[in-house]
């Protein structure tokens, strides 16, 4: 009985697309934000984030964003993990990745043969990229922690290599994150049926028997 | 009685009366010169401004219930790293919100540290009587809410070991600093009684220099550079909310690390 109500689920359920824009803007926010921290005193010699790209007119006001954003992000993480360990999610979508078909997909990829009729499979590249952002959403949390409270989590610091390594660490996933979101969005917009997905929900899952469809009361 | 926190005669409640109609006109008057501004800003940019007031008050509360958390965050009896004399960084890095060159020097000799507020004995303290308390030396870490840091290693009295010798309600929320470069600042009374928590007197073994505080400053091995006053004169403990030079301008007011 449980199988036959879940089966006919979207491909994104609505908790999902939910958790899917509050991290959207949430992670703007952060990114933004830490530009605006970043530009006081830069790692990397020489560049720095214009004023449009920062949030928060100056420093006060970035860090505020920042401190105000962070709860959002890390909640809105983990009820995301949470969902995903406990609905199966990610083991339906993300695994398992055969090197095989990592290396298929980058050659047609290369050959601009991208298949896309099938919004409800991944295929190896996306299972990768998708797997490595969720990692970097959560190194980002845990290299903050360490840099926002270096002595309380003095022990983190140290297995991070000190804290100006973790401000780095952090920076470099913020980079991750971000390249992500170029690759992401750009898809997105060249098919813009997976957009539509993430708003309405997209098709439904596992309908394939006319008499397993019910009707939507 | 004197207080550097407090006017020494208090105004009498009648001016506000009598002001009233003229302060009024000065609201209505800041009103419209503020709508017209900020409306020719909005032109000019042709963008809202970057701040409204609403995103300002919500950004603030969250702030405040930062504090909240970073106080329970903070464990009183968690020493922060120290490091070898070897690392400490000669001379220290000079941070304030003016260039070094504005420093102006304090005389040691007719120094006094003038306490206040919730203090049993208020008698200034000179800088021999000071001297003459135990001191502590530590090398830690300086971290700026801008990201950079440094090695230091700083030599004092606790500000545990003051408030102790003077009196002081420990039960009190904050302590406050007054400064010679008017750089107000406050801290929680759990980080005062902090052992990592010194009214310094020396860099290493040397006595502070002009540009680092001389001759008193505060120094923490628990919160950001900027709650760290220099050139201190007051010290007040109080539980009233006394905010900060930053901290008005809108930086987080407990700063832990």
């Amino acid at each position: 009985m449980h199988e036959s109500s879940r089966s006919g689920r979207r491909l994104h359920p609505l908790p999902l697309r939910i958790m899917h824009w509050v991290n959207a803007v949430v992670m703007l926010v952060m990114i933004t934000s830490g530009w605006g921290i970043y530009d006081d005193d830069v790692i990397i010699r020489g560049f720095h984030f214009g004023s449009f790209w920062r949030l928060g007119d100056w420093a006060a006001w970035s860090l505020n964003w920042h401190f105000a954003g962070m709860w959002f992000l890390a909640i809105n993480g983990l009820i995301y993990l949470g969902y995903g360990l406990v609905t199966g999610r990610f083991r339906e979508k993300l695994f398992p990745i055969r090197p095989a078909e990592l290396v298929q997909t980058v050659v047609d990829t290369l050959h601009f043969r991208i298949a896309h009729d099938d919004l409800t499979i991944y295929n190896a590249v996306q299972k990768l990229l998708y797997i490595v952002v969720i990692l970097a959403g959560i190194a980002q949390v845990v290299t903050g922690l360490a840099i926002w409270k270096p002595v309380q989590f003095s022990g983190l610091v140290a297995a991070l290599g000190g804290f100006q390594t973790a401000r780095v660490l952090h920076f470099a996933g913020m980079a991750v994150i971000v390249g992500f979101l170029v690759v992401h969005v750009t898809l997105a917009l060249l098919v813009p049926k997976t957009l539509l997905a993430m708003l309405s929900g997209g098709p439904r899952l596992g309908v394939s028997a006319p008499d397993k469809e019910e009707p939507a009361r | 009685m004197r207080s550097r926190f407090r006017p020494d005669t208090i105004p009498d409640a009648s001016v506000l009366e009598s002001h009233k109609p003229l302060i009024r006109s000065l609201e209505r008057r800041g009103l419209i010169r503020g709508g017209v501004s900020l409306g020719a800003l909005a032109m000019l940019t042709g963008c809202d401004v970057d701040r409204p007031e609403s995103v300002e008050s919500a950004l603030l509360a969250i702030s405040r219930f930062n504090d909240t958390v970073q106080a329970w965050l903070f464990d009183p009896n968690r020493l922060a790293p120290t490091y070898p004399e070897s690392m400490i960084l000669r001379p220290p890095k000079f941070n304030a919100y003016y260039d070094v060159t504005e420093v102006k020097p304090v005389d040691g000799a007719s120094w006094r540290l003038e306490l206040a507020g919730l203090v049993a004995d208020k008698r200034p303290w000179t800088l021999a009587d000071l001297h003459a308390l135990p001191q502590r030396a530590m090398v830690i870490k300086h971290i700026c809410v801008e990201g950079w840091s440094y090695i230091g290693g700083w030599t004092g009295v606790p500000l545990r070991t003051l408030l102790e010798r003077c009196g002081a309600d420990l039960r009190a929320r904050y302590v406050a600093f007054k400064t010679a470069d008017d750089y107000p600042s406050s801290i929680d009374m759990a980080t005062a009684l902090h052992p990592q928590t010194l009214l310094a007197l020396k860099y290493g073994d040397e006595t502070l220099a002009d540009p680092f505080g001389y001759p008193v400053r505060l120094r923490m091995a628990t919160k950001l550079g900027y709650k760290n006053p220099k050139w201190v004169t007051a010290i007040e403990v109080t539980n009233t909310y006394p905010g900060g030079f930053w901290e008005a301008k809108g930086f987080p007011w407990f700063a832990g690390l």
